[in-house]
């Protein structure tokens, strides 16, 4: 009833909390900052972690980048596609770009190998997704991110593209491969 | 000068002008809930991989559509009712400037309309996030401008109404906790429209050529603190709605009015921040700025949520057992009236917001974990259970109580709104659960395709995926059902619902006050404060409300066992920094 | 001859209700809050970020 009516005490700040509520605010209030301090935790225990490593670019800055990496590392065509594939020296500097509607280029990387990727979009927003692993990062135009990755298990992954980028962001879709060494 | 009207049902004071107000703003919402709803069939029949009905565009489209109408233009409508209610009739006082009031409404109307016509132009399919520099047409964002405008009028309306109500002393000592926590959406809607008007102006004056660039980035941050914001309009109105239905059906009164005000003044403090859960793996923000915000510094406003989950049942578990209900742990709860839709539809709300929206949405918005979620199909999934079920169920469940006291009509097909409730919230959890764990294995969201159809690469996902969407999609079929029975109660209680006054004609219902022999009371006398109670004990140990620290206990386990799997989750993935 | 008169003052409101009872007081926190942490901070943030070589 008093809950859509004034306070039943003039002074209701002071009427005495009940014991269930004082209980139940500090487990609650406990959990809080466990889930607070479990973040910084795995920034310094986990192993999955962003950096905050970026650069502001643009996309004839950030496509020539690109281009200079695939005419370095590239080892082949892909039939299916026509999209190069680029085996680059274990860790170091990896790039692909998004833009409508493909993932480019194509790379080839090795088992437990530390490499630095750095993506970037030419056009518009793009959702780099890596299946199945499930690793999903924002591409935004404008910006080049660099994320330290090591593949840990070999086989072929896959990149979808889950940020909706036109009519053809269904068929935007591009390949790591993870090779044993 | 006769204005208000007594409601003889529930002693409610209705002021003329506001009445009509809150009545033309309920049947808009409920207007864009139903197109939002008819437009729900299409999303989710396409997203149903082995039905995919619509092609491409017009997917994009629908779901444009469907996402702007539902969570923009249906919930904040029935806000601004909401906000006239707590204020004026809940402190029986009139309502400040009833012409700008009006202004508001018809700008809403416009910019709503306007908006909608964009997008079914069809150069505008650019999802509600519009994110640059993918460009709609100039009157899709400029109809977003104008409505909201028009609700920014609505929430000065709010706060004037508070000005004049404590001026006039149309009540006695503070503000009743229902209305407390509707200023609380008051002052979060502030923020969220002016985060609004921060970024789509410039958006708009780009897209007609003023403005030659915007920052994709900038873009999105600011976008989000429109967007996410909006989504704790919706908690804190929701919220006091929880509160207002218990003290109707049960008369139940606050636990304690310090607690449930404080933890809404953690909402005004901390809720807003989580706008961060959408930046979480952008890049270039600073882990710092992405923690601290993320946690709406160290989940304070969890905490708030946390407090609000106990003390709304717990409130109402006092009430019951004040009633005699005192049997067990759960007599309470099962005595409660089921068969009442105002009850089963705030009670559902209630469980399903906390505990798969809340739980959810505190997973994956923690830092690391987002990289697991992001842009997944399990968003959505999250959000139905916040917004489609949370907040929509309990007005869903409010407009039951509404049409005999508002608008003075029976129910119409009694037998459909009790089961109504059931259908929509059953469906959508079928929904809710299998596109968590589609987006659990890496399906996206906003994906018209799963197959990949026409990809010079191609990919499949495990069978698995296909099931759930499927069943998923069975759910979702099942949620509009439960969308459409609540229109055709509500739609059918105006137009044939019996009459309980002396009517006004025709369109008594929509908007023009019943006749006017009904307002017949010039000032309501001074709202008293709440008769205080001899103090009862009914629980055990000081635990007032034992059943309901059960439950909250229950949460409490499911919400530590769920965040324990997701960290062995994202452990296993590929080692990143 | 006075006459000394003895209203009984009614006891003070305390703070926190009475920042309770202000909805502008709580307008303006609501509005600094995360206008200062999330968007000042978010956007000098981005605006900080180095340009590519
Ligand atoms: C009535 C039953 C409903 C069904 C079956 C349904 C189904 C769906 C589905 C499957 C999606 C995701 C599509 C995708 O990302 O590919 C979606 C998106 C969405 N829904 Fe619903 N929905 C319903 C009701 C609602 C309600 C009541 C609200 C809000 C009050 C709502 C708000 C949204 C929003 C905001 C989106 C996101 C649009 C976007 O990604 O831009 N839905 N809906
Ligand atoms: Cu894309
Ligand atoms: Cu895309």
């Amino acid at each position: 009833m008093s809950s859509f009516l004034p306070p039943a005490d003039r002074i209701w700040w002071k009427v005495p909390v009940g014991r269930q509520e004082i209980v139940w605010i500090s487990i609650a209030l406990v959990w809080c900052l466990i889930m607070f301090f479990m973040m910084p935790y795995w920034h310094v225990y986990g192993k999955q972690n962003l950096s905050s490593e970026a650069y502001q670019t643009n996309a004839e800055k950030f496509g020539a980048s690109v281009e200079t990496f695939v005419e370095k590392y590239q080892t082949r065509i892909d039939e299916q596609s026509g999209i190069p594939v680029v085996t680059p020296p274990a860790g170091s500097d990896i790039y692909m770009l998004g833009r409508l509607w493909q993932w480019y280029p194509i790379l080839e990387l090795e088992k437990d190998k530390t490499y630095r990727l750095h993506l970037g979009s030419m056009d518009w927003n793009h959702g780099f997704s890596l299946q199945p692993v499930n690793i999903n990062l924002q591409v935004v135009p404008g910006y080049e991110m660099v994320i330290k990755i090591t593949p840990d298990q070999a086989g072929e992954y896959t990149v979808v593209c889950n940020e909706f980028c036109g009519i053809g962001h269904h068929t935007m879709v591009g390949k790591i491969y993870v090779k044993e060494n | 000068m006769a204005k208000f009207r007594v409601c003889p049902d529930s002693g409610f004071y209705f002021d003329k002008s506001a009445e009509s107000l809150m009545k033309v703003n309920a049947v808009a919402g409920a207007v864009f809930l139903l197109i939002a709803g008819i437009l729900a069939l299409g999303v989710i029949l396409t997203r149903w991989q082995e039905v995919h009905l619509l092609p491409a565009d017009l997917f994009y489209q629908v779901l444009t559509a469907h996402g702007i109408n539902a969570l923009i233009f249906w919930v904040i409508f029935f806000e601004i009712a909401i906000l006239y209610f707590a204020s004026s009739t809940l402190l029986r006082s009139r309502l400040a400037a009833p012409g700008w009031a009006w202004a508001g409404f018809a700008l809403m109307i416009i910019g709503a309309v306007m908006n909608n016509v964009a997008v079914l132009q069809g150069n505008s399919s650019v999802m509600m996030t519009s994110y640059v520099p993918m460009q709609a047409a100039p009157h899709f964002y400029l109809g977003l401008i104008l409505f909201a405008v028009g609700a920014l009028i609505g929430c000065f309306v709010f706060l004037g109404t508070l000005v004049i109500a404590k001026d006039d002393q149309t009540y006695q000592g503070s503000v009743p906790l229902v209305t407390f926590g509707a200023l609380t959406a008051c002052i979060i809607a502030i923020f969220t429209i002016a985060s609004g008007a921060i970024i789509l102006f410039p958006t708009f004056l780009w897209s007609i050529g003023y403005i030659n660039h915007i920052d994709a980035e900038m873009y999105r941050i600011i976008w989000w603190a429109l967007g996410h914001s909006s989504q704790q309009i919706n908690v804190a109105a929701h919220v006091s709605v929880w509160y207002l239905i218990i003290g109707i059906l049960f008369n139940a009164r606050p636990m304690s009015e310090k607690v449930s005000r404080f933890a809404f003044l953690l909402y005004i403090f901390f809720l807003q921040l989580a706008s961060a859960h959408h930046i979480l793996v952008d890049p270039g923000v600073s882990t710092e700025w992405k923690i601290f915000n993320t946690s709406y510094a160290m989940y304070l406003a969890v905490l708030a949520s946390m407090i609000h989950g106990l003390t709304v049942p717990g409130a109402m578990e006092v009430a019951q057992r004040g009633k005699g209900y005192t049997k067990g742990l759960f007599e309470w709860l099962r005595k409660a009236p089921w068969g009442n839709p105002v009850f089963s539809g705030f009670f559902f709300a209630l469980v399903i917001f906390g505990f798969i929206g809340g739980i959810t949405g505190v997973v994956m918005g923690t830092e690391q974990i987002n990289l697991i979620i992001h842009n997944t199909i399990y968003v959505p999934a999250h959000f139905h259970a916040t917004v489609a079920v949370g907040t929509t169920l309990t007005f869903m469940a409010l407009t039951y109580l509404l049409i005999p006291v508002l608008f003075r009509r029976a129910l119409f097909l009694p037998w459909v709104a009790k089961m109504q409730p059931y259908v929509f919230a059953g469906g959508m959890t079928i929904m809710i659960l299998f596109l968590l764990g589609a987006g659990t294995l890496g399906v996206s969201r906003r994906h018209w395709d799963m197959d990949f159809t026409g990809a010079a690469l191609s990919f499949e996902y495990p069978g698995t995926a296909y099931m759930m969407m499927a069943v998923g999609g069975i759910g979702g079929v099942l949620g509009v059902l439960g969308g459409a029975m609540y229109l055709v109660v509500t739609v059918g209680s105006l137009l044939f619902g019996k009459k309980l006054e002396p009517s006004a004609g025709l369109f008594q219902s929509f908007g023009v006050p019943l006749a006017a022999s009904a307002y017949n009371i010039d000032q309501p006398d001074q709202l008293q404060m709440a008769p205080k109670l001899a103090v009862e004990e009914h629980g055990s140990g000081g635990f007032e409300a034992p059943g309901t620290f059960v439950l909250a206990l229950a949460l409490l386990v499911c919400f530590v066992v769920y965040y324990a799997i997701n960290w062995d989750y994202l452990a296993s993935v590929w080692p990143m920094g | 001859m006075t006459e000394e008169i003895h209203i009984p003052k009614p006891e003070r409101i305390p703070f926190f209700q009475r920042m309770l009872d202000n909805p502008f007081l709580l307008l303006f926190i609501g509005v600094a809050m995360p206008t200062v942490f999330y968007v000042l901070w978010g956007v000098m943030e981005v605006a900080t970020i180095p340009i590519a070589k």
